[in-house]
């Protein structure tokens, strides 16, 4: 795996087969390593509205004196959906933009869903925020990063109140801190919650399941296919 | 008069065990203007479900209306993760409870999309899954409707809404089996055709809906109790359903016709004749208005669906995707057919291995990520999927429009009366299931 090929996550190789480990595997496919391939960060052009988008943006960036490649990490264009990985610092000057821009004008914010890489080092927690253009009909994907260590992202309530409930919701789940959130508390979860129960390294929290005399291990503890 | 106060660490307790009101309000003095805080829910039979709203008020006027919500979170995104993306179905099917065939079809085609088959399924599952979902948008507005009715007291339009949407859910039940949560679309397709003679009852159906659709109309468009109640109840203009991000009816009664079936179609719907019904009210009773419209629309979309089915299959040709097995009605009830069990078992080997892989294992889906949105009776329902090359979806987000549009109680309510809250927050049509997932 190329180092710049971290998206939409950085993916490990996916290691035998069967959910073998260590013992009891004779077959010799428990030494199966196979790498996947995520898609690649996209070159012009990009198809579509992508270039006028981003052609655009690029223009709105440099009018408030921003770099494109200081603000966009990458942009990464697969099967007719655009994502523009946004670095963290210049989420709310490039989100401001997008929103107020007349030729941009994504007035419209389907929220924001967290994902968890624990594999990626340094860029562990993805948000990832779908923005939608009523006037121009079109959708684009903004995703940001952050490490597990410093799990701070800055908040889009100020630009879209709808991110309210959607913030709190990715915080609750992912531990994601989104800065500058009016207030930021968990929202499924109760209050006095331990951990943050969809990432990667909490436990389903399955119990066995008798069925027919026989026990039946939860779903996060069964032998998993690879 | 029994009625005394102390100062306690938490501040003044009142104690009461009987006594007059006059003194006992008088006895209050300048605490009597004093706001309360009400707990309305999550155990109460007007909030639509295990809805809390928590409320303050000055008398009988609301000054800060907020949601709580989580008490119906069953984990349904995590559980996805360990599961292959064909027992995904199973769990989605179950978040937003009165929209079973949306969260069906939003999850299968964000991994149709994920594995480039959208364009390979077939005519006849996606007319089915229009069908399906439109005659589903029926039933869940008369739920709307209906259990709308029961809280602002309209014990009829109640009775007649459950009967209405009982002959729908009797649809339902013959072509998937059950009346709720019904696991039938299925990544590349459907679980099964058309049982024989569906045609004839969902026309009769149809016949019949359209019927007493009127009676609605009738019973409530002039009604002058139901116009009090809701007419000019939970405004919210479109700024503001831009800004928190309301779709569906609610946004509609603005007068934006922004619907996805028309500005993003999937599973063919720029095929169909409809119309996007809107209001400029921006009201409680504008959005009545709009899902009594929108259902006349839907009996139109599934009468074209019905005059467009043709014989074939159901299911992508892929058998690297396909289930293997068709679904017969055996002795202990509906399963695997015994003709496939008998060839599996019997007279091919292979056909037992892929059988057993493509059960047990699933199939693989490249890596990537996709968002795949439909329109719901309550507006955007999104699907945003990550797979990372395995045969369970690594992440699966669920963007349900009752989660977003709760986000307006607060712009409906406030300001208004205790009585208004209900009917405002009736007309937003939330379902709990769908919120908390």
């Amino acid at each position: 795996m190329t180092s710049d090929s971290f998206l939409p996550g950085d993916v490990p190789p996916r290691r035998g087969m069967f959910g073998v480990r260590g013992t009891g595997d004779t077959s010799g496919y428990g030494r199966l390593v196979r790498r996947v391939e995520v898609p690649p960060a996209a070159a012009r052009p990009y198809g579509g509205y992508a270039d006028e988008v981003a052609d655009e943006l690029d223009i709105a960036l440099r009018g408030g004196d921003i770099v494109w490649d200081d603000a966009i990490e990458k942009v990464v264009v697969d099967r007719g959906e655009i994502t523009f990985f946004v670095r963290r610092e210049r989420l709310r000057e490039v989100a401001q933009r997008l929103r107020d821009e007349p030729v941009l004008r994504f007035e419209f914010c389907s929220g924001v869903s967290g994902v968890h890489y624990p594999d990626e080092s340094g860029r562990e927690l993805h948000a990832v925020y779908q923005l939608r253009s009523i006037t121009h009909n079109r959708i684009i994907r903004l995703e940001v990063t952050a490490p597990d260590a410093d799990p701070h992202i800055p908040s889009l309530v100020a630009l879209y109140p709808t991110l309210d409930w959607h913030e709190r919701e990715t915080y609750d789940f992912f531990g994601i801190v989104f800065d500058g959130h009016p207030a930021l508390t968990r929202i499924e979860m109760p209050d006095d919650w331990v951990g943050h129960p969809q990432r990667k390294d909490y436990p389903l929290g399955g119990i066995p399941v008798e069925y027919k005399g026989a026990e039946i291990d939860p779903p996060d503890e069964r032998r998993a296919y690879g | 008069m029994t009625t005394g106060t102390e100062e306690a660490a938490e501040g003044r307790v009142y104690t009461l065990s009987g006594g007059d009101w006059d003194e006992l309000v008088s006895d209050l003095g300048e605490a009597g203007e004093e706001h309360v805080v009400v707990n309305m829910g999550p155990q109460h039979p007007s909030t639509h479900g295990v809805l809390r709203l928590i409320l303050e008020l000055d008398g009988e006027t609301v000054t800060e209306a907020r949601c709580g919500v989580g008490y119906l979170h069953t984990g349904i995104e995590k559980n996805c993760e360990y599961r292959t993306y064909t027992q995904g179905v199973t769990f989605v099917t179950r978040a937003d409870y009165l929209a079973p065939f949306y969260n069906e079809a939003a999850y299968c085609l964000a991994v149709e999309r994920l594995l480039g088959i959208e364009e390979q399924v077939p005519d006849r599952a996606s007319v089915v899954r229009v069908m399906l979902m439109e005659l589903n948008r029926i039933s869940s507005h008369l739920v709307a409707l209906a259990t709308g009715g029961l809280e602002l007291g309209a014990l009829t339009v109640m009775t007649a809404g459950f009967r209405e949407r009982e002959l729908v859910l009797d649809v339902f039940e013959m072509i998937t089996g059950l009346r709720m949560n019904h696991g039938f679309i299925r990544p590349g397709g459907l679980a099964q055709d058309l049982p024989p003679g569906t045609v004839d009852k969902v026309r009769d159906v149809i016949k019949l809906l359209a019927k007493r659709l009127r009676d609605y109309e009738n019973l409530l468009n002039e009604n002058p109790i139901w116009l009090a109640r809701t007419k000019g109840v939970g405004y919210l203009d479109l700024t503001g359903c831009i800004a928190l991000g309301i779709t569906g009816p609610v946004l509609r009664a603005t007068g934006l016709p922004h619907d996805l079936r028309k500005s993003q179609p999937y599973c063919g719907y720029e095929s169909y004749e409809f119309d996007t019904i809107t209001m400029t009210g921006a009201d409680a009773y504008d959005r009545y208005l709009i899902r009594v419209n929108e259902m006349k629309e839907s009996l139109k979309i599934v009468e074209q669906c019905l005059d467009r089915l043709e014989p074939g299959p159901v299911m992508v040709e892929d058998k690297k995707i396909a289930w293997p097995a068709q679904l017969a009605l055996g002795a202990d009830g509906l399963g695997n057919s015994l003709d496939h069990i008998r060839k599996i078992m019997a007279t091919s080997m292979e056909a037992l291995i892929h059988h057993f892989k493509l059960v047990t294992e699933g199939f693989a889906v490249p890596a990537g990520q996709v968002y795949a949105a439909v329109e719901s009776p309550r507006g955007e329902l999104g699907c945003h999927m990550v797979s990372d090359g395995g045969t369970r979806p690594y992440r699966v987000h669920l963007r349900d429009p009752s989660f977003t549009n709760l986000q307006a109680v607060a712009a409906m309510c406030e300001g208004g009366l205790v009585a208004d809250v209900i009917a405002a927050v009736a007309s937003l049509d939330p379902v709990l299931g769908g919120v908390d997932r």
